[in-house]
């Protein structure tokens, strides 16, 4: 049993030191999705760091592929490749592209970016795996601020329409988008309404409380897609970072990584060998 | 073409279930007979072409054999991001499929003329660019696409060019008529303005040879040159904008060979929307692609 609290503290340190060695973005997107993976990775989906394309593995899609940095410490830390791996994001060279990308690296299924992708893969991820008869199922995290994209509910309705209960959204339901406040931008509300209207069970989870997580994803529903909408907080773990829409962009530089590092229990200011 | 295609893609789908058609709410009546034979090879994705597209893609991703069908530009330029980031990028076996290249739905305005395309199409790393010429060429082309996989692009339009029957290689120039004061390239359905220009012209002694590039890429670069260096005179056709097409790709060719030719010129349609609707013909006409036009630009060039 991997202890997922543990795994999500790991994500979030990794998330840190990436970002601030890399000087990347979105340090604050990684920290809201970290439980999320941590629950996921931890347990819930089936894979096989051995196999990474092993067919009968669960897919998972992170559509916010801003995101990446989380989804790539995970997959260091399950073994699909070595930790190391993560000090070259984004640097030349590098496979680890700011956006979650699968070339060269074990276990990504699939590279997005561009905000609206992801879903419409994984439906039909999970349409075709239902047409074959497989068991497999797919997850795939959602930005809220995503949600603004059309081809998002495109891929809602055909989900709805299909009945592909082996298919769960999870969405990021943090509030805050690129520069500023999801209501203030384009409110969402009433969002599970509008979910259940396309055709989904939608359940309301605390998205950094391990146990809800793991029970809203061990209870997929029967007969048709199911909605997760998790509530996080962006920049979950560090406190000047929580909530901030400045730590969308901003990099975790000098006595910030410091004081960022050290709330998650690691003190980087200590020379190595103290 | 279209029921050529859809014989051809019937055929494969008896044959292999992972073949899987998602289709974009288009195709009334021609598609009855393979929604029936097999529902479980079939979607409807409705009039959603960015989401039809990434199903074909996940489903790609799954082991699918997928393809999109709809009409015009919906299935490419709607859509051209999951082309390029889902499709491309991960070279998912999608095959997309639109019906109307060019002027086939000349009357329904400028939302409808497929003329840009071809250029789009083939700017994406990957993308295998395919306009057949005839049915029977479409029903070849359909099955190579197949034994070759996606992504590919599959223009097809309401053009019967006529062409003697004969062996279509994917990827292979095909010389449909022998000369050697000219050469014309042509691709898709338009290949029928080019035999009658050639065939006016042969009344006047001018041997003009027709080359089908029903595969604009990957291009058949030596087939381009030897063509064009045998000729000396090279012209090109399409029912497309004469920038990034079957234009573009022969005149790159050309040059990066360094092919020292007596005249180049490239028949399309220039940097404007066509300012008025008509049928296939008379747009052809309007925009000087039609066979009368054409013999007038190479007599022109050979005559001057």
């Amino acid at each position: 049993m991997i202890d997922t609290g543990e795994l999500a503290l790991r994500l979030r340190r990794h998330v840190v030191s990436m970002c601030s060695r890399g000087g990347s973005s979105h340090v604050g997107s990684g920290l809201s999705i970290a439980d999320i993976i941590a629950v996921l990775y931890g347990g819930v989906l089936r894979v096989d760091p051995a196999r990474p394309d092993w067919n009968g593995r669960d897919r998972f899609v992170l559509s916010k592929g801003h995101a990446g940095a989380c989804v790539y410490a995970a997959l260091a830390e399950r073994g699909f490749f070595d930790s190391s791996v993560l000090e070259t994001h984004y640097s030349n060279g590098s496979n680890l592209s700011g956006h979650v990308s699968h070339k060269g690296v074990p276990g990504v299924e699939v590279s997005t970016g561009s905000l609206g992708h992801g879903l419409g893969i994984g439906t039909g991820m999970a349409f075709n795996l239902k047409r074959m008869g497989g068991k497999q199922r797919v997850f795939v995290v959602l930005g809220d601020g995503e949600c603004d994209e059309g081809s998002v509910w495109e891929a809602a309705l055909f989900a709805g329409h299909q009945n592909l209960e082996n298919l769960c959204v999870i969405i990021d339901y943090n509030k805050l988008q690129s520069i500023g406040r999801v209501s203030d931008t384009l409110n969402l509300e009433p969002f599970a309404a509008k979910w259940r209207a396309f055709g989904w069970r939608v359940s309301r989870v605390d998205g950094h409380d391990h146990d809800d997580l793991r029970s809203a994803f061990s209870e997929l529903s029967a007969n048709c897609p199911t909605c997760v909408i998790a509530d996080t907080v962006k920049g979950r773990g560090v406190s000047f970072m929580e909530n901030e829409v400045l730590w969308h962009y901003r990099v975790p530089k000098g006595d910030e990584y410091i004081a960022a590092m050290l709330e998650l229990g690691v003190d980087v200011a200590l020379p190595a060998n103290a | 073409m279209r029921e050529a295609f859809v014989r051809a893609l019937t055929e494969l789908a008896a044959d292999d279930e992972r073949v899987l058609l998602v289709n974009g709410d288009l195709g009334f009546g021609v598609l009855t007979d393979f929604i029936q034979r097999f529902p479980n090879q079939y979607v409807n994705a409705g009039i959603a072409e960015q989401n039809m597209t990434a199903i074909a893609c996940g489903s790609a991703m799954t082991g699918a054999r997928a393809y999109t069908y709809s009409i015009g530009n919906f299935p490419t330029l709607r859509c051209l991001e999951q082309l390029r980031n889902d499709v491309c990028y991960h070279h998912s076996d999608v095959t997309v499929v639109a019906v109307g290249g060019g002027f086939s739905y000349g009357q329904l305005g400028v939302s409808h003329f497929a003329t840009e395309d071809l250029a789009i199409m083939r700017a994406l790393p990957g993308m295998t660019v395919v306009a057949p010429s005839d049915p029977w060429q479409a029903y070849e082309l359909t099955r190579q696409l197949y034994a070759r996989g996606g992504p590919a692009y599959l223009r097809i339009d309401k053009g019967a060019a006529g062409a003697r029957k004969g062996e279509v290689q994917l990827g292979k120039v095909r010389e449909v008529r022998s000369g050697f004061d000219a050469v014309l390239f042509t691709t898709g359905g338009i290949l029928s303005e080019g035999l009658a220009a050639a065939e006016a012209l042969a009344g006047e002694g001018i041997g003009v040879r027709i080359v089908d590039v029903h595969t604009i890429k990957p291009l058949d670069v030596e087939g381009v040159l030897e063509a064009a260096g045998q000729c000396g005179r090279v012209f090109t056709l399409e029912e497309h904008v004469v920038s990034g097409g079957l234009g573009g790709a022969v005149a790159e060719a050309c040059a990066e060979a360094a092919l020292s030719l007596r005249s180049f010129r490239r028949m399309g349609l220039g940097d404007a929307f066509p300012d008025a609707v008509g049928d296939q013909a008379y747009l052809r006409r309007r925009h000087n692609l039609d066979a009368a036009s054409v013999a007038s630009t190479i007599r022109g060039a050979i005559v001057h």
